[in-house]
């Protein structure tokens, strides 16, 4: 262990745990909620800037954690994946923390709402960078258990008896995923007395174990990213959470499921797909993205029309598995549909948690978020409105956005493998997106009813928070150059040459 | 002979009592059942030569788990009435049966083709003269995967904050859970005088016997759990306010004290780092400091949130 060890290290620990550390000393001192948030912004930042120079300069890297070396010990991977997820995180919780400081601070007296926030939140945010950065089946089990508990407690935060009901059932279906990867994860140990993944992806084969256990693992999985058919709680349980709450539940906490769907596919089982498998979680997917859109069209309320589009978004997620490889590495960029669906992934995060920000400050404005209450809005809210509208932009996958450069990642992928078929449904799913949020647009732009309540004042330091955000999804279009170089270091073989 | 006739037994009885407590008709059976079952599988674990995993069972998946789903049952018919019980298997149970037939089938379809289990026992005993813990299963627990144990630790905070998050608002701060009263000179009363001596020692014994023999923070935390609450329910003691800084201490103090060993690992390059020379003590110390968490945590758990209103 040399001196330059100790950079990766330290960089690696604050990302680790500062948020951790964080949520215990809010859940102690109580009413000191956000400025312990602020402290563990900073922290956490500094060793994300840290890792990222590093990645940079170094390229990818491991660190066995307590010097055991796997199969005995866990093994962080910090590559341009996980930190790219990392530092998309920490945006995203910055912009929700900032303007979580005025619903979920206390007064004199400790609140009940109020003090269980900042240490959920902050749990939330340590159980995700420890998800990110393990190597290790089974502690991505008890990242997911810790993420899992957390949210479950954030949709029910208010203690509303219909947000008490979406936080059950939202909690039945992601221990049901959590046990059924727990499954594989415990018949991969048993077969190949390894749970690291770089090890099982040289030991993992096509025997009749492997399978069911990459089916559990995939099925657990699916039900926690909420895929059809597994969406059912998803659109409660986002749409019922304070706004805060439900911004962190929508942008983040499903990626993390998706993120160890991809850790898993792509680089521990990259050969034991079949073609139909493939096919069926790429069907899943375009189902969800029409069935979420057609809903999302129906709904009356900005927050259930946001949640439904979640359902949707996700959907295309799962392009990815059959578009993978194939003529695609003809492409001047190899791994195109593995990139797309990373940055469609994080343009997502972005714009979606923007989204749900944008919906509280309305909701603080009028009082609620019926739709034909939101006539108008953009006279009282205009950096609110601005800021829904360019995260919508990335929604449909419009250029220069985020989303755009996702889709014409996957969308060239998919005409190079022959598969036209997916470029269609993202086309479509552009469409619908745009159909689906042109509804509240058109609605915030319009005159305002005569004798409609002038909307309370929200302060442009609040209105700020949800801007920066689909500012950032907007940039990862215009200079996607860097972020795409970046996530391609330490990118697993599969992303290029394709599962199967 | 005598020991498959045993096992095998063993094995019907689970079977049997998973059956009654998925099929009881009332709760209450149900959760015997459960309790049942859970004292069942320890057993089990017992006959695969399985201490540590039996201990935890028992502790944690039949007691704890068994007071909690009472506690659970206690509120619910304290609150309404119970519905009237369907005649006949429902469209749920039948789809979440067929759900876990399937499950089940493929299980045991895997299970049987496996290879020859490949465990890694072999390289835990190589590196236990490294790992201060004479016990491979604490070596593994707090060493080897500490990390596990530490973010586990941290996930029954989570847990005990999802609760509180359930109480009523005017009710925050004030004590956890209902106010218990009891007949003085009666049963509970004079086994909470009795019961817990006996438990402590037991408990402080589980942790230190960790390091070289079967038990650990978490059995040894849950038998304090269990002192702490009998104490309580018999009507020594009241349950703390939730708001009571010492508390909430001694909530955090075991996995705070573990993530500032993680985090000095960074001197040597490393993360959560415990040196050969000190890692005897050290793992002791962890998980003292663990245990206590972890009993205070289970404990709270158990009580619930904040039940009645503040008195000025």
């Amino acid at each position: 262990m040399t001196s330059s060890a100790l950079p990766p290290a330290l960089a690696l620990a604050l990302i680790l745990t500062a948020p951790l550390f964080g949520a215990l000393a809010a859940m102690v001192t109580g009413r000191r909620g956000p400025a312990i948030a602020l402290a563990t912004v900073i922290a956490t930042v500094a060793g994300i800037l840290t890792l990222l120079v590093i990645i940079a300069g170094d390229g990818a890297f491991t660190l066995a954690i307590g010097g055991w070396e796997a199969p005995l010990g866990i093994q962080l991977r910090a590559d341009g994946l996980a930190a790219g997820f990392i530092a998309t995180t920490a945006l995203v919780m910055g912009a929700i923390l900032a303007i979580a400081g005025k619903p979920f601070g206390s007064g004199a007296q400790e609140r009940r709402s109020a003090y269980t926030f900042w240490p959920l939140a902050l749990l939330l945010w340590g159980a995700l960078n420890a998800i990110f950065l393990s190597g290790d089946l089974f502690n991505l089990y008890v990242g997911l258990e810790l993420l899992t508990l957390v949210a479950v407690a954030l949709v029910g935060i208010e203690g509303k008896r219909e947000t008490l009901a979406a936080a059950l059932r939202y909690m039945m279906f992601a221990l049901m995923g959590s046990l059924l990867y727990l499954l594989g994860a415990a018949l991969l140990y048993a077969a190949h007395g390894t749970l690291d993944i770089a090890l099982l992806a040289t030991r993992v084969g096509n025997a009749p174990g492997d399978i069911v256990a990459a089916a559990a693992i995939t099925a657990g999985l699916a039900a926690k990213t909420a895929l059809f058919p597994f969406h059912a709680w998803l659109p409660p349980a986002h749409s019922g959470a304070p706004a805060p709450a439900s911004a962190m539940l929508s942008g983040l906490v499903p990626k993390a499921s998706f993120y160890i769907l991809l850790r898993f596919w792509f680089e521990a089982a990259p050969d034991i797909a079949g073609t139909s498998v493939l096919m069926l979680l790429g069907g899943l997917g375009a189902f969800a993205m029409i069935y979420g859109s057609l809903l999302a069209l129906h709904q009356d309320r900005l927050k259930l029309i946001i949640a439904y589009s979640t359902v949707a978004q996700l959907g295309y997620l799962f392009f990815v598995f059959p578009l993978a490889g194939g003529e695609s590495a003809a492409q001047p960029w190899a791994a195109g549909a593995w990139s797309g669906a990373v940055f469609h992934a994080l343009s997502h995060a972005m714009a979606k948690a923007s989204m749900f920000l944008c919906a509280g400050l309305i909701i603080e404005a009028i009082g609620h978020d019926r739709l034909p209450g939101m006539k108008g809005i953009v006279r009282a809210l205009p950096m609110t409105v601005f800021a829904f509208a360019l995260a919508a932009i990335t929604l449909m996958g419009l250029p220069p956005s985020g989303g755009f450069t996702a889709k014409y990642l996957m969308m060239t992928a998919s005409f190079a493998a022959g598969q036209p078929f997916w470029a269609l449904m993202l086309i479509l799913a552009g469409l619908l997106a745009a159909a689906y949020l042109y509804r509240p647009l058109a609605l915030a732009f319009a005159l305002p009813d005569e004798d409609a309540p002038a909307p309370k004042a929200v302060s442009r330091a609040r209105q700020a928070a949800p801007l920066v955000l689909a500012l950032a999804a907007i940039l990862l279009g215009i200079l996607s150059a860097g972020p795409f170089a970046f996530i391609q270091i330490g990118r697993p073989g599969a992303a290029v040459e394709g599962l199967e | 002979m005598i020991a498959s006739l045993f096992d095998l037994t063993l094995c019907l009885l689970i079977l049997a009592a998973a059956g009654a407590a998925v099929f009881g008709r009332a709760a209450f059976m149900a959760v015997v059942f459960f309790i049942v079952y859970g004292i069942l599988i320890a057993i089990a674990w017992l006959r695969l030569g399985a201490i540590d995993v039996a201990l935890a069972e028992a502790a944690i998946g039949a007691g704890l788990t068994g007071v909690l789903l009472l506690a659970a049952l206690a509120r619910i018919t304290r609150r309404i009435d119970a519905p009237e019980p369907s005649t006949g298997p429902d469209r749920t149970t039948l789809a979440t049966a067929l759900a876990s037939l399937v499950i089940a089938s493929a299980i045991a379809f895997a299970f049987l083709t496996l290879p020859e289990p490949q465990g890694l026992q072999e390289r835990v005993a190589e590196n236990l003269a490294d790992a201060g813990a004479e016990n491979p299963v604490t070596a593994v627990l707090l060493n080897f995967r500490g990390w596990d144990t530490l973010l586990e630790s941290i996930v029954l905070l989570a847990a005990l904050l999802g609760i509180w998050t359930l109480a009523r608002d005017e009710a925050w701060g004030g004590r956890a859970g209902p106010r218990h009263v009891t007949r003085p000179g009666g049963v509970l009363a004079q086994f909470g005088r009795v019961l817990p001596p006996i438990g402590l020692l037991v408990g402080i014994y589980l942790v230190w016997a960790g390091s070289k023999q079967p038990g650990g923070a978490f059995q040894g935390g849950t038998v304090l759990a269990a002192v702490w609450i009998v104490t309580i329910m018999a009507g020594l003691m009241q349950a703390p306010r939730v708001a009571d800084r010492a508390l909430r201490a001694a909530l955090v103090i075991g996995p705070v004290i573990f993530l500032a060993l993680a985090v000095a690992g960074v001197v040597a390059g490393a993360f959560l780092v415990f040196p050969p020379v000190h890692a005897g003590w050290l793992i002791l110390a962890v998980e003292a400091v663990l245990t206590l968490s972890i009993a205070v945590t289970l404990a709270m758990l158990v009580f619930g949130p904040p039940e009645e209103e503040e008195k000025p």
